[in-house]
């Protein structure tokens, strides 16, 4: 491969082929552990961290894997990663490694990590692998926070709560309420508020790709956006 | 493969071999990693179970090493768990609580995990909800980061209220139910007047059975 197309890998990472909102990937923790925007941030950063190590690795050995037992190997090296993620959480971030429980070792199943190897860095070199575990990972996080963060404001009236979990004491500064008076709608903290949040941001994220479609076909000739800054 | 190999088994081989290379690799990675974090680990449990028993007894109020002097009784008619871990609090040497965990009430979606902290006298030093399955915004108002209910029990003993009062307010009793959840705090206030009774009968038992704990062999 000649010239890797970087500003694709993000785009493609961030917004048009998004693991959560398009490939609809990982959605078992992405409903579970989104109650809270700390939660949704710190599982996607572990999800991020796993997935840009079995990116890295998966494209270095990919010359030397034999076709037939590939996936073994692939699903070997992310259960090894995990693991080794999940000591290192338990051991540096004890209390954030209490509350996503059982949701981290369970990125061993999330499909987003095994799909980006198989379809993506067994076929790439190891720097296009290492941007696409980032861009792809920073995409998921993305939405988990966005999803944390509705659901956290709606259900319980906070916002950060739980900050100096993943940040330190400093961080709690940060955590913000709307008042003791806020009830908190509990349908947004409960499974079913993860569903119908998800389904807001897919329709979102649809409506703006409609909007720019249209746009675009106004006016063809016009230089496109990414050209600027 | 596209060209066809020369004997069938050696591709055979020569993939349970790479298999094997990645297997032992990976193996490694993570048994490094335990090796690395495994204190580190072991300290964190344990700062959270001592933070957790301070809560209910304050550390300024024992002067002997909490952590150490525990044993495992089994009553569980009476505390509604197969094993209950009975740890000591003295001070020069006099009892001054113990707390026993877990002790487990009927929840409404199942068992609910308490510690609960009796002092000597017989009042509860604290009831703190370990885990609970209850419905969140109703029922898990037990747990401390929900509301302070559960500091109602703090002080109490079986004099305080008197025996028929140890109840909901629904049925007759002293304690508050919340909106919308009565099973909750019914389980919660039995089970722990259950404890109570228990640590009434079993005193002389709980503080003077020899602790189980040993010191690790390994410096």
């Amino acid at each position: 491969m000649a010239e890797i197309d970087y500003k694709r890998i993000a785009v493609d990472g961030l917004w048009r082929n998004n693991q959560a909102l398009v490939a609809l990937l990982g959605l078992c923790p992405l409903m579970a552990v989104t109650n809270t925007l700390v939660n949704g941030l710190g599982l996607g950063l572990a999800t991020t961290s796993v997935l840009l190590m079995s990116n890295v690795t998966i494209s270095g050995i990919r010359h030397w894997v034999r076709a037939e037992v590939r996936l073994p190997v692939f699903v070997m090296i992310i259960a090894s990663f995990v693991t080794a993620v999940e000591l290192v959480m338990n051991a540096f971030f004890y209390d954030l490694y209490k509350i996503l429980g059982i949701f981290i070792p369970l990125i061993v199943t999330n499909c987003t990590i095994i799909g980006r190897a198989e379809a993506f860095a067994s076929r790439n070199p190891v720097g296009a692998s290492a941007m696409d575990a980032i861009f792809m990972g920073l995409g998921s996080t993305m939405v988990l926070s966005i999803l944390g963060g509705m659901r956290e404001l709606i259900g319980q009236g906070t916002l950060f709560s739980g900050a100096s979990l993943l940040f330190g004491h400093a961080a709690s500064a940060i955590e913000l309420s709307l008042g003791d008076n806020y009830q908190g709608l509990l349908l947004a903290i409960l499974p079913p508020g993860a569903f119908i949040g998800l389904g807001f941001l897919i329709a979102l994220k649809n409506i703006i790709d409609k909007r720019a479609s249209k746009a675009a076909e106004k006016t063809p000739a016009a230089v496109p956006a990414e050209a600027a800054s | 493969m596209a060209e066809p190999a020369p004997r069938p088994w050696v591709s055979a081989v020569i993939a349970a071999a790479v298999l094997g290379i990645f297997a032992v690799i990976g193996a490694s990675l993570v048994g490094l990693s335990y090796e690395g974090t495994a204190e580190r680990i072991a300290q964190n449990e344990k700062q959270a179970l001592l933070d957790q028993l301070n809560a209910i007894l304050p550390s300024a109020e024992y002067d002997n090493q909490l952590l150490h002097d525990y044993f495992d009784l089994q009553a569980r008619p009476e505390l509604g768990a197969e094993q209950t871990r009975a740890y000591r609090a003295r001070k020069a040497g006099a009892p001054v609580a113990v707390i026993l965990s877990p002790v487990v009430a009927k929840g409404y979606n199942g068992g609910i995990t308490l510690v609960v902290g009796i002092r000597a006298d017989g009042s509860l030093a604290g009831v703190r909800a370990l885990s609970q399955k209850e419905t969140p915004g109703l029922g898990d108002k037990i747990d401390i980061q929900k509301s302070n209910w559960i500091l109602g029990f703090n002080g109490k003993s079986l004099d305080n209220p008197s025996e028929d009062k140890w109840k909901v307010r629904r049925d007759g009793g002293d304690f508050d139910q919340f909106t919308g959840a009565t099973i909750t705090p019914r389980g919660v206030v039995a089970a722990v007047h259950k404890a109570l009774v228990y640590y009434q009968a079993n005193k002389d038992k709980l503080f003077n059975t020899e602790s189980i704990y040993r010191e690790p062999e390994h410096g």
